[in-house]
């Protein structure tokens, strides 16, 4: 995998797309084809759309502090009068759903994580249904964004115990936003300004989650990264530079993260999980939760 | 780590590490037990203790045992599925003395009382660690295929197993050898690079000193 976006860009030169370069690497990489790789990366995309479209509007997590949110921006988003509009609306949406069909055990596709779930589909497939592209076009999208993450992962990190939830569902957001750019038309140093205002603009975020489920703040945190990811991607369109280099904000991240401490990452003991009310609802939990040495069967 | 690893995989959730981990783990218990689960004890340790009923962690090492992947929709039922196949499992809480905090210790009996004991840990992103076979220490992710050699602890065993592996035109990645007490009970962990064929498994299995052989491919 590519070690920086500077590298990618290089060897997508004037002649090749940024996802080709990935694709190629990866060919390169785990010794496939291009068509073998992919038909792989396509049924990823699959594996979103069905995703998608298998939210329950009814189901609710096992520690009840998930769910039921979807259906309510569904409903509202139908109105017509959402303040951000139709389709920043329904990438909200789908943002929400994702995130609870992860909380309560539905099937996902952890990308990179998945905590961070619902970022890249939220923005790919309301992308999809407003312009129109076919599959193919999105799902060489899906390796602008995967590019994208194997960088923050080889610099930095991408698990909210070691950089926080900057290294979830900022790398999330990162990774849509280059997506979306590519589905645009935009260039590789677009793409790669795209990613690096995005990570920007969520720099920092601590991982916090209240009893330690991916389920608060994590499902509300996944629409902050989709819309992030699209103001990103309009202002790299725009023709918008990062005054900081990509690489360079990736390596702030890692910074960021080593030097957050642990009662931030991901150890529920921080933030919002040490809250009156995370705590309020962590007791909740240990009492009825906790193995109680119940046998099965 | 590959791009299908930041894209994918797909699995159910919530957590990488706390429900598709498990589910590996359960896996490579069941497949290192080489046959049907007929009782398993489950000990819990630290976060696993802590967040993994919310996670699902419980269903997910049963799912595991029974031997579904980390996609498989019946995961969140997978108690009613163990009831189905007769497996029997108890949950306790464990400590663990150093152990990663999300590990778990299986002590699993087979449908013909063959007997697997086994720690394991989740070490984020679904990717797992053995750190412990039958009281003996290991470190291996079963992300290669395996090789898993029981044998008693004398002088010439392991040469015999890598000449039978390298004739076999298997090359070895990582080569880990573990014992109780010197002359007593020894355990090899081989990473290879290549599938190795049942046959070859069998011959190892027939050279003096080999206690017993497992196989482990979790590729699908």
């Amino acid at each position: 995998m590519y070690r920086s976006l500077e590298g990618i860009c290089r060897a997508a030169g004037e002649e090749k797309a940024f996802w080709e370069v990935i694709r190629e690497d990866d060919c390169q990489e785990r010794q496939l084809s291009l068509e073998e790789s992919f038909s792989q990366m396509r049924a990823m995309y699959q594996a979103m759309k069905e995703a998608d479209a298998a939210y329950d509007p009814s189901l609710a997590s096992r520690s009840g502090l998930a769910g039921r949110d979807g259906g309510r921006m569904e409903a509202y988003v139908n109105t017509g009068d959402a303040i951000c509009g139709t389709f920043m609306g329904r990438v909200m949406e789908r943002a929400v759903k994702m995130g609870e069909s992860n909380a309560c055990m539905k099937r996902i596709v952890a990308a990179p994580t998945a905590g961070a779930c619902g970022v890249v589909p939220a923005v790919l497939l309301s992308m999809q249904e407003k312009y129109g592209f076919s599959d193919d076009r999105m799902t060489e999208a899906l390796y602008v964004a995967g590019g994208i993450g194997g960088v923050i992962a080889s610099r930095a990190f991408i698990s909210g115990a070691e950089g926080g939830c900057q290294a979830e569902i900022g790398s999330a957001s990162s990774m849509a936003a280059g997506a979306a750019v590519s589905l645009r038309g935009g260039s590789a140093g677009m793409i790669a300004q795209a990613a690096a205002m995005a990570m920007k603009n969520l720099l920092g975020l601590v991982c916090d989650p209240v009893a330690g489920l991916v389920e608060v703040p994590c499902v509300k945190r996944n629409v902050s990264g989709a819309v992030v990811a699209l103001a990103a991607a309009d202002m790299a369109l725009a023709g918008i530079v990062s005054r900081i280099a990509p690489d360079e904000v990736i390596d702030a991240m890692r910074e960021v993260g080593m030097v957050m401490p642990a009662c931030l990452r991901e150890t529920g003991e921080g933030g919002l999980a040490a809250t009156p009310g995370g705590m309020c609802a962590a007791g909740r939990l240990r009492k009825k939760g906790g193995p109680d040495g119940s046998a099965g069967a | 780590m590959n791009i299908l690893d930041i894209i994918g995989p797909v699995m159910v959730g919530p957590s990488s590490s706390h429900t598709a981990g498990a589910v590996r783990i359960g896996q490579i218990a069941g497949k290192l037990l080489g046959e049907e689960v007929k009782n398993a004890r489950i000990g819990l340790h630290g976060s696993f203790l802590a967040t993994g009923k919310g996670h699902g962690t419980d269903q997910a090492l049963i799912a595991g045992l029974l031997g579904l992947a980390v996609d498989d929709r019946r995961i969140p039922e997978s108690f009613l599925l163990a009831e189905e196949r007769g497996l029997e499992y108890v949950f306790e809480a464990v400590s663990l003395r150093g152990a990663h905090p999300n590990s778990v210790k299986l002590e699993l009996t087979g449908v013909t009382g063959r007997k697997l004991e086994m720690v394991a840990a989740s070490i984020g992103g679904g990717r797992v660690r053995v750190c412990e076979i039958d009281g003996l220490r290991a470190d291996f992710s079963a992300e290669a295929p395996t090789v898993v050699v029981y044998n008693q602890d004398r002088p010439g065993v392991v040469v015999r197993v890598s000449l039978k592996l390298g004739l076999a035109g298997i090359n070895i990645a990582t080569m880990q050898v573990y014992r109780d007490e010197r002359g007593g009970h020894a355990v090899m962990v081989i990473e290879v690079d290549q599938e190795v064929p049942a046959d070859c498994i069998a011959d190892l299995e027939r050279e003096s000193g080999i206690e017993k052989v497992i196989y482990l491919c979790m590729q699908e």
